[in-house]
C-alpha cells in the first residue's frame, strides 16, 4: 500500500490509519476504474464469439477489425476532423487568448464568460442547437458541420491554456523586439509564439483528443458519409458484445495511454 | 473569435428557443408560428416524471461520485510527490479514455451471461444469475464510471491548493479528523466539489448515449427523449421546447455556481 503520504509531523495513531484507510480506498477505486478495461482486453483475444467463456487465445478479432471497411472509414473520418478541428482551434483559441490579453476590452470578462460556455454546456444541447441552425441555414450535414461543431467546443479549451501562460510572460520580451526594429507582426510571430509553444501544444493535443472521442455534438451534426468512429461504436454497442469492438476498443485504450503519457512529458517540459 | 462564439453558440441557441414556439406540419417540416403548446406538453405528468427522475439519476450518481472520489482526491491531493503524479496519471488515462469504450467494458461485465454472474454462479451461496444489464442500477454504474474522474481531479485540485499547516494547527489545537473535516478541510475544497458537480451533475442528466447502452430503452431519461424528438419522432419544435426547458436548468446551476465562486474569491 502506498503510505507515503505521511505528514510533515509525526502523526497521531488516529491519523495513520485513516491515511491507510485512504489509501486503501483509492486502490479500491483504481481497480474499479481499471477492471473493466482489463477485462475489455483480455476478451478482445478469446476466441469465443459469445464472448462469455474462455475458448482460447486468438488474433482473430484483431484481423477483423483491419478488414471492417465502415470502421477503417470512420476512422479516416475521425482523423480528418480531428487534424482539421485541432488546427482550427488552435489558430481562435491562441488569437482570441492573445486579443483577449493584449487590448483589455471593457467587455472582457463577459467575453471570457462566453468563452466558457461551449466547455461546460451540456453536448446535447450544442448538438442540437447546432442541428436546428445548420438546418435554418440550409447547409447540409457534413465533414464541414462536424468540424464546425467541434471546434466551437475545444477552442476555449486552447485560449484558456494560451491564456495562463500569456500571463506569465514578461511583457519587456515583445518590447524589446518592438524596440530592436521589429514591426508588431514580427515580434508576434518570431517572440511570443515561440514563448507559448508548450501551451500551444498542450492545447492542441487537448482539441485532438476532445475531438477525436466527441459522440454527442457529431451525432446530431453528421451525416452517413462523415460518421465518426465514435458513432460507429455506439451503433455496434448497442446492438450488443461484438468481440471485433473489444479488439478496436484494446487498440483505443492503448494508444489513448500513450497519448496521456506523451501529454505528461509534454507538461514536464513546461515546467 | 468573438464572431465564432456569436455565430455557433449565441445564434444557434436562439433559433431554438425560436424552434421552440414553433409548430409541425404532418411531414415533420417546421412550421413558424407562435404557440405554447409545446412547453404545455413539457409540462405533461409524463415528461415531468422523466425530467424528474432524469434529476434524480444526475443527483444520485453527483453524490455517489462526490463520496467516492473525495478520499481519492485527498490521498492523491497529501500524497509525497512522486506518488502524488504516478496516482495523478493513473486517474487521467481512464479520464481521457472514451467514455464510449468505458461504457461498453461494463456490458461485458453485466450481461445476464456476463463475468460478473458467471463468478456469482461459481460461488457456493446459490447466488445469481441477475438480470443486471438494462436496469436502473445498471444506468447508475455507467453514469458513475463515466463520471468519477471529473469529480476527483477538481477535487484534488482544491486539495493540492489546501495549506497543511492549516490541518496541523486545527489537530495541534487538539482537533481530531472528525472535526477537523468539517471544519477545516470541507470549506476550503467546497469549490473543488462545485467544479466537480457542475461537470458531472449537468451532462449527466442528458446523456443519452449511456442510458441507451446501460438501460436499453427500459430507462428512458431526458436525453433520450430530446435525441428521439430529433431523429425518430422528427418533432422538433417539442425538441427545442425540451432543450430549452433544460437549457434553463443548466444556466441557473452555471449561474449558481458563478456566484458561488464570485464569493468564494472575494473571500479568500
Amino acid at each position: 500500500m502506498p503510505s507515503t503520504a505521511a505528514p510533515r509531523l509525526r502523526p497521531p495513531s488516529g491519523l495513520r490509519l485513516l491515511q491507510f484507510g485512504l489509501g486503501g480506498w483509492t486502490a479500491l477505486v483504481l481497480l474499479f476504474f481499471y477492471l473493466p478495461i482489463v477485462v475489455l482486453v483480455a476478451y478482445s483475444f478469446n476466441a469465443s464469439r459469445l464472448n462469455v467463456v474462455w475458448e482460447g487465445f486468438t488474433f482473430e478479432w484483431y484481423r477483423s477489425v483491419w478488414a471492417n471497411g465502415p470502421l477503417l472509414q470512420a476512422a479516416r473520418n475521425s482523423l480528418v476532423i480531428a487534424c482539421a478541428t485541432t488546427v482550427l482551434a488552435v489558430v481562435l483559441g491562441t488569437l482570441g487568448a492573445w486579443l483577449l490579453h493584449r487590448y483589455r476590452f471593457r467587455a472582457g470578462r463577459s467575453i471570457e464568460t462566453l468563452a466558457a460556455i461551449p466547455m461546460v454546456m451540456p453536448e446535447i444541447l450544442m448538438g442540437i442547437s447546432l442541428l436546428v441552425f445548420f438546418a435554418t441555414i440550409s447547409l447540409p450535414l457534413g465533414f464541414g458541420t462536424v468540424i464546425i461543431g467541434h471546434v466551437t467546443f475545444s477552442f476555449p479549451f486552447v485560449l484558456i491554456a494560451v491564456q495562463a501562460r500569456l500571463r506569465g510572460l514578461d511583457p519587456a520580451l515583445e518590447e524589446a523586439a518592438l524596440d530592436l526594429g521589429a514591426t508588431p507582426a514580427q515580434a508576434f510571430w518570431l517572440v511570443t509564439i515561440p514563448c507559448l509553444r508548450p501551451a500551444i501544444v498542450a492545447g492542441a493535443l487537448m482539441a485532438f483528443t476532445l475531438s477525436w472521442d466527441e459522440l454527442i455534438v457529431t451525432f446530431f451534426t453528421a451525416d452517413a458519409a462523415s460518421a465518426t468512429l465514435p458513432l460507429r461504436v455506439f451503433g455496434m454497442a448497442k446492438v450488443g458484445l461484438n468481440p471485433t469492438l473489444n479488439a478496436l476498443s484494446a487498440i483505443f485504450v492503448v494508444a489513448t495511454a500513450a497519448l496521456v503519457a506523451f501529454a505528461a512529458y509534454v507538461r514536464r517540459l513546461n515546467r | 473569435m468573438l464572431l465564432w462564439l456569436l455565430a455557433f453558440v449565441v445564434v444557434p441557441s436562439a433559433i431554438l428557443f425560436v424552434y421552440s414556439f414553433c409548430e409541425r406540419d404532418e411531414l415533420g417540416r417546421v412550421v413558424f408560428s407562435f404557440t405554447w403548446e409545446n412547453y404545455q406538453r413539457v409540462f405533461d405528468p409524463i415528461y415531468l416524471r422523466i425530467f424528474v427522475r432524469s434529476i434524480g439519476y444526475a443527483a444520485l450518481t453527483t453524490a455517489i461520485c462526490i463520496v467516492a472520489g473525495f478520499p481519492v482526491a485527498y490521498f492523491i491531493g497529501r500524497a509525497g510527490e512522486a506518488w502524488r503524479n504516478r496516482l495523478l496519471l493513473l486517474v487521467m488515462v481512464p479520464f481521457w479514455t472514451s467514455f464510449l469504450i468505458r461504457t461498453y467494458a461494463w456490458i461485458t461485465i453485466l450481461k445476464q451471461e456476463g463475468l460478473l454472474n458467471a463468478v456469482l454462479q461459481s460461488l457456493p451461496f446459490g447466488l445469481g444469475p441477475w438480470d443486471l444489464l438494462y436496469t436502473p442500477t445498471a444506468v447508475v454504474i455507467g453514469l458513475v464510471y463515466a463520471y468519477l474522474p471529473f469529480m476527483i481531479l477538481p477535487i484534488y485540485g482544491s486539495v493540492e491548493k489546501l495549506d497543511g499547516a492549516l490541518i496541523e494547527a486545527a489537530h495541534d489545537l487538539g482537533a481530531g479528523p472528525l472535526r477537523v473535516f468539517p471544519a477545516v478541510i470541507l470549506p476550503l475544497t467546497l469549490p473543488g466539489i462545485a467544479a466537480g458537480t457542475l461537470l458531472v451533475f449537468v451532462p449527466a442528466i442528458a446523456m443519452f448515449a449511456i442510458t441507451d447502452l446501460m438501460g436499453g430503452a427500459r430507462v428512458p431519461l431526458i436525453g433520450n427523449v430530446i435525441q428521439n424528438q430529433f431523429l425518430q419522432a422528427r418533432d422538433w419544435p417539442f425538441g427545442a421546447a425540451l432543450g430549452v426547458v433544460f437549457m434553463a436548468l443548466f444556466a441557473a446551476t452555471y449561474w449558481a455556481l458563478l456566484r458561488f465562486r464570485a464569493r468564494e474569491d472575494s473571500i479568500g
